[in-house]
């Protein structure tokens, strides 16, 4: 059902879910970017609703609502364990079509890949969706490649046009505050990216065969391991586990669940101390795979939304959507080689 | 011909090996200009000049092989530089030229417009600067630079003032990664050790360059919203005793750095040596005079500096003494193989 609110009864609709709801969105963090004198537009509790960022695309993803990059998950003592408490309040989360689409992704691996994750369902059964409509392509999105700038799976949709809430909701219970807040009914539709800049394809054909073809190589020395791509990633759901002893007393601690990235040293550790993978080359090659086939051929959809966060924090200008496009030359040069050309 | 070269000096244009020809002295604070001036100088320099532009050492235009006789030429001709660099002409009518040029350009590296290490917009504060102290004929260098890498070499002028963040964490963004503690170790001071899997500062040891929060991938380091400033004292080139600058000031303000170059203006005039060649002494040969107490007495003064501030003392300048032999004799190697001191030079 589509309303068009003006700011005021916009302020009221956020005053209302802020009751039941921790508002989760984009926000602009001043001066809060990496470097001096820049801007960081990352997931945050907003308290307001001009605190909304519509315009930039946040460069970390929605992911951070289920999986914090730190978590304590537990404290413990010497005889008694402690679960951390669950969040006091459910979350509406902004998001876009790309993050709505990996929403389904993070559930895939967490609830329905073996046993649910506890942690991650009882944060996950308390939330809500709102999705940002996209008026145009970001730099660096592939999404219309990957299927994913469009979706109705959302309880609201919001626009932002001309200083006017353009909403689009899905839930019978927000009905009646809708038009109680005096919003004007309206025939909306939540914008949507019909081209982007970047197209991918990923080829038909494509096996771990791959792996052998020389595309990767150039990675070893222009990949930093530094992980960004990782943790920008609305897909990424790796975590490690950290289990410390406090300084003051020795016999009780917590154990934290981490995000972890494929990238970076030590992912690979293994007791003994040998490790898997040590060149970028092959560490990229494992996360390419990973999010373009191994996913799929488990679970039968792509993992990668084509939200281009990667690409577009990566410190090395590694375009993570002009390695897909360079996977069909690969199997071909692998090919080419197996059979002696 | 009859040239009152005190004059034409603090006008900006110089006495050179060639007899009736000057050069133009074009300051440009913080050494950013824009590009359309580039053409004005080419101008100057073709029309009145030799056709070439020398590029100073502290980030202005000297234009050489000017006939004394078209400076008043020249100097209309200056006057669009002059609007676009910011210069402060206080004491001379436009057209005129520059009113002074003892003082010398603030120079700064590129700054934060540009460069992802610079912790502040250093080409903003020279500009700042310039308006604070300029006309000024007092022989005073201010360097700028945007982080510790010190790009800009503050440590060769009288007054350094370089970069400085005070890094931020917040623990719950910090994914035990390393990459802040390898960079800190690599690049840097080696502050940062890792305390139950997350970073852990040494505030004694950090210099505030920033590498950290560049280094971390996950915005768990960022960049304090007040800008600080190290600043240092009395660097000097020259033919005495040329000395690296000293650290007076960690974690020192923007306010405070102005107030400090405003009272070292004032001490300097107060205790300059009238008889000085020119009217020029470097500070530090007045402080090695004063005391340094004096010195800091009067540069102090006023000034409010943030809590986090470190003021360093004692002060202490070593350098190349060129006359040393003069007092402490010279060292010589004997043909026997000892040494011995020889006052005799």
């Amino acid at each position: 059902m589509g309303y068009v609110a003006d700011r005021e009864q916009f302020g009221k609709l956020f005053s209302y879910w802020e009751k039941e709801y921790d508002i989760w969105a984009p926000k602009r963090f001043h001066g809060g970017g990496r470097f001096s004198d820049t801007d960081a537009v990352r997931y945050a509790v907003v308290k307001e609703p001009d605190e909304i960022e519509f315009d930039e695309k946040s460069a970390y993803s929605w992911k951070e609502t289920v999986l914090p990059p730190s978590e304590t998950l537990f404290y413990y003592t010497q005889t008694h364990v402690e679960e951390a408490q669950a969040p006091a309040k459910k979350r509406l989360v902004f998001l876009r079509s790309c993050d709505l689409a990996a929403v389904r992704r993070m559930d895939q691996i967490y609830l329905k890949n073996g046993d649910p994750d506890y942690y991650y369902e009882r944060k996950r059964d308390g939330l809500a969706f709102v999705m940002i409509g996209c008026p145009h392509t970001c730099e660096n999105g592939f999404c219309v490649s990957m299927g994913t700038n469009a979706s109705d799976d959302y309880d609201m949709s919001i626009d932002l046009v001309d200083g006017k809430y353009r909403l689009d909701f899905r839930r019978d219970d927000w009905d009646a505050f809708f038009a109680g807040v005096g919003a004007e009914k309206a025939d909306v539709t939540p914008a949507r990216v019909t081209e982007n800049k970047v197209q991918v394809s990923v080829p038909e054909n494509l096996t771990f065969e791959v792996g052998k073809s020389s595309m990767w190589n150039q990675y070893d020395k222009r990949c930093i391991n530094c992980g960004r791509c990782n943790f920008v990633c609305p897909t990424c759901t790796c975590f490690t586990m950290q289990d410390l002893y406090y300084d003051a007393n020795g016999n009780v601690g917590e154990r934290r669940r981490v995000q972890a990235s494929c990238m970076v040293d030590g992912y690979t550790d293994v007791a003994g101390g040998a490790s898997y993978r040590k060149k970028n080359g092959e560490r990229m090659r494992f996360k390419t795979l990973h999010k373009v086939l191994d996913f799929k051929e488990r679970f039968g959809y792509q993992m990668c939304v084509g939200c281009g966060r990667c690409d577009d924090i990566c410190p090395e200008y590694i375009s993570f959507s002009n390695i897909i496009n360079h996977l069909e030359e690969g199997m071909k040069e692998v090919a080419d080689n197996e059979s002696g050309k | 011909m009859d040239i009152n070269t005190k004059e034409l000096k603090k006008n900006a244009f110089r006495v050179t090996k060639v007899r009736g020809v000057t050069s133009s002295r074009v300051r440009v604070p913080g050494g950013l200009l824009k590009a359309e001036y580039l053409g004005k100088i080419q101008e100057i320099a073709e029309k009145y000049g030799n056709g070439t532009v020398n590029l100073t050492a502290r980030q202005g235009f000297e234009i050489p092989g000017i006939p004394f006789e078209k400076i008043p030429e020249v100097n209309q001709a200056l006057q669009e530089i002059i609007d676009g660099t910011g210069v402060n002409q206080t004491g001379k009518a436009r057209g005129e030229g520059y009113p002074a040029s003892g003082t010398r350009n603030v120079s700064a590296c590129v700054g934060n417009r540009v460069c992802p290490y610079a912790c502040y917009d250093t080409t903003a504060l020279a500009q700042k600067i310039e308006k604070v102290i300029f006309p000024n004929d007092l022989h005073v260098k201010i360097v700028l630079t945007g982080c510790p890498n010190d790009c800009q070499k503050v440590r060769m002028g009288d007054i350094g003032i370089m970069g400085m963040t005070e890094p931020q964490l917040d623990p719950e963004r910090c994914v035990s990664c390393g990459a802040c503690i390898k960079a800190c170790r690599s690049k840097s001071v080696d502050a940062l050790t890792k305390v139950h899997f997350r970073p852990e500062r040494d505030t004694y040891k950090c210099i505030g360059c920033g590498e950290c929060i560049n280094a971390c991938p996950n915005l768990a380091w960022t960049r304090s919203p007040q800008k600080y400033f190290r600043i240092t004292l009395l660097g000097r080139t020259g033919k005495k005793n040329p000395r690296m600058g000293v650290d007076f000031i960690k974690w020192a303000d923007e306010d405070s750095v102005i107030q400090i170059i405003k009272n070292t203006y004032e001490y300097t005039r107060h205790y300059i040596n009238p008889d000085s060649p020119g009217g020029k002494e470097h500070i530090g040969y007045i402080v090695d005079r004063t005391g340094t107490e004096e010195f800091l007495r009067w540069a102090l003064k006023d000034v409010h500096l943030p809590e986090i501030a470190e003021v360093y003392t004692p002060l202490n300048w070593s350098g190349i003494e060129y006359a040393h032999n003069k007092y402490f004799g010279n060292q010589r190697y004997h043909e026997d193989g000892t040494i011995v001191t020889d006052f005799s030079v």
